[in-house]
């Protein structure tokens, strides 16, 4: 986005401003979080799957060149015209020539977060092609003008009331009508025409198969389907790192997805393509955009092994309070600020700081990605490599001055301790982060290592 | 040097030291009945099973089921005479005036209710997306336990194919579940008893 960004901290205040939002948000985001603990309780092969998973991605990454080669020559073999594109411009206009090519001015596109990325719906639209996204929540946000904040959810910052205002605006509906079927049903008859009358439909891919040159997109509304089986021409953007060994490895990935994302056993389509359709041109676009650097670090590499599922996102105390725009990244939440920073440094190293560091999204990962572990150590880097502000390398430094002296560290905690006895406005007050939103807790008599030394002796 | 060079190059150069695949992949499911557990299953995504004996039984119920629906369409030539439209058109754009279509597939999912069917079964690939209503039609010894078992049984060597499990839904509003968001808008399974091959 060419809007200049606002760190994640201050972006999770004006978010935090009305608190029912705010626990809505929080309340709706978790509810799927248990959908998603209730389904993959009802398997008990579970961990073993996340385990099958998380192996079969490692042995991905440890084979990337063979199998991206096999996939390439397979799909060939299969009449897929295969692209490769170093960076989202080159990617953008590979997507720009092919439209060129065929003459085609509008074209529909079902969720790719790839897209989001690379920024393209912004490019075409420069370029004069009109892109709408036919997925229900994307189009919601997309007329809003804004980006998704969910990878799976990507409307889910809004209230049905913001949605029937805009659908009132956009498409026509009733004034103040908020009922989701009419809505859903208003948005379907406005796309179905969408679908019939573009020539170029655009998908992601969920997982694309070495083995038979053939690629998955999953949906839950039919709208990738409807879009590549009616459009002349197919194109299927894809990340590097979405390739996978073999079919039978589907098995595992489509038992963990869904259930990892909304709960569900599955997804409504699973769509397996392998050749176009007669008369029908399918082109696969594989991206690097940083992916090769991210492979080439060792500590981070295996943020490549994500699919996708939004798990880490439903689960992320901060995520669910502090909204997905906030993380100004195509991918947000835990997941996005581990992706985050590999793009762009110095923009984005706000965003690995935007955690507790509570490990809930390492053990809701289908892949088993040491998210917290990678937070952690992205902090490391960025303060290293002098990227993050100096009011926070002071706090950091200041903090080490006292955390390495334990006389002094005990004398601070006795004079902070009297301090919010005696004078508790020092506190008590605006300027003092952790007292937003929240009342400061009453400081004990003494400390654990005080009351531990007197009973010691005792 | 070109993209595709370039990164397969920068790849081989980043690349983490080999590691192999899982030995176990595959894994087995328990249900009582596997037939109950696809029925359960679809009942929970809004999908109706219904059991029927043969072709003529078939018939009958669709009969039944869509008495005062036009624009219905099949795949099984047993049923043209239910049909009244005809899949014999050149552009799939055609198919949009669809309002049932019931189609034979290959076989089911019990775990999940997804459905295989591919252009083995299909003159048209959008055809299961742009109808408005959606049955399949499948043996009704061709259930298995789950996605393990299922690839284990996918031979296909078509050029497409997809797993349907119910009708097309969102709940991008609110998180409100809605069916019919822009695939059909309800489903019925037939399991059919003797099923004389290709039907």
């Amino acid at each position: 986005m060419s809007k200049a960004i606002i760190e994640h901290a201050a972006a999770s205040e004006t978010f935090n401003k009305d608190e029912s939002y705010v626990d809505w948000h929080d309340e709706t985001l978790w509810f799927v979080r248990q959908k998603r603990d209730k389904s993959s309780k009802l398997l008990p092969e579970w961990e073993q799957l996340r385990e099958a998973a998380s192996t079969i991605k490692n042995y991905v990454l440890s084979h990337m060149d063979t199998l991206l080669v096999s996939f390439e020559q397979k799909a060939k073999e299969n009449g897929i015209h295969i692209h490769w594109a170093a960076d989202a411009a080159e990617h953008n206009e590979i997507v720009l020539g092919l439209l060129k090519q065929h003459n085609i001015g509008k074209m529909v596109k079902s969720k790719s977060m790839l897209t989001e990325e690379c920024h393209m719906n912004e490019f075409l639209s420069k370029n004069g092609i009109e892109v709408i996204d036919t997925d229900l929540g994307e189009r919601i946000v997309q007329l809003r003008n804004e980006p998704p904040s969910h990878i799976v959810l990507p409307a889910i910052h809004l209230k049905k009331k913001d949605i029937g205002d805009l659908f009132h605006e956009h498409l026509g509906t009733e004034a103040g009508a908020t009922d989701p079927q009419y809505l859903t049903e208003a948005a379907r008859q406005h796309l179905r025409d969408k679908f019939l009358t573009r020539r170029a439909a655009l998908t992601g891919v969920n997982f694309a198969i070495a083995e038979t040159g053939g690629f998955v997109v999953a949906t839950n509304e039919g709208n990738a389907d409807m879009g590549a089986h009616l459009a002349d021409i197919h194109i299927a953007s894809m990340g590097f790192e979405k390739i996978i060994p073999k079919q039978e490895h589907l098995g595992v990935f489509l038992r963990l997805l869904a259930r990892s994302a909304t709960g569900q056993p599955v997804t409504t389509y699973s769509s397996h393509f392998k050749k176009p359709r007669e008369g029908q041109e399918m082109h696969i676009i594989i991206v690097d955009n940083g992916r090769t650097t991210q492979l080439g670090r060792p500590d981070f590499r295996n943020s490549l092994k994500c699919i996708r599922c939004g798990a880490c996102m439903n689960t992320c105390p901060v995520y669910r309070r502090s909204g997905g725009h906030s993380y100004h990244n195509a991918v947000a939440g835990p997941i996005g600020s581990i992706l985050a920073p590999n793009l762009d440094m110095t923009k984005n190293a706000d965003l690995p700081f935007a955690s507790t560091l509570c490990g809930s999204c390492s053990n809701v990962c289908p892949v088993k990605i040491d998210i917290h572990d990678q937070l952690y150590k992205w902090r490391q880097v960025l303060v290293k490599g002098g990227h993050v502000p100096q009011s926070k390398e002071l706090g950091i430094k200041a903090m080490s001055v006292i955390l390495s002296q334990p006389r002094f560290y005990q004398w601070s905690g006795r004079l902070g301790r009297s301090v919010m006895r005696t004078i508790p406005f020092m506190v008590n007050n605006g300027l003092n982060p952790w007292f937003k939103q929240r009342d400061m807790p009453e400081p004990p008599k003494e400390s654990f290592r005080d009351w531990y030394v007197r009973n010691r002796k005792a | 040097m070109n993209s595709r060079d370039k990164i397969l190059q920068q790849i081989k150069l980043n690349m983490p030291s080999e590691t192999v695949l899982p030995e176990k992949i595959r894994f087995d499911s328990h249900f009582e009945s596997t037939e109950n557990k696809f029925v359960e299953t679809l009942s929970a995504i809004y999908t109706e099973v219904i059991v029927v004996k043969d072709l003529n039984a078939l018939k009958e119920k669709a009969e039944e089921l869509y008495a005062s629906v036009t624009n219905r369409a099949t795949t099984i030539p047993f049923l043209n005479s239910w049909a009244d439209f005809s899949l014999n058109i050149a552009d799939p754009h055609d198919l949009e005036m669809i309002e049932i279509a019931i189609l034979e597939a290959e076989f089911g999912v019990a775990e999940n209710g997804a459905v295989w069917i591919s252009e083995r079964h299909l003159p048209h690939r959008a055809l299961p997306f742009i109808t408005q209503n959606l049955a399949f039609v499948i043996p009704r010894n061709a259930i298995v336990n789950n996605m393990h078992d299922a690839y284990e049984r996918l031979s296909d060597t078509t050029g497409w194919g997809c797993f349907i499990a119910g009708p097309s839904k969102t709940a991008d509003i609110e998180q409100s579940l809605v069916i019919g968001a822009h695939g059909a808008r309800s489903m019925v399974i037939f399991l059919i008893e003797d099923y004389p091959g290709i039907l």
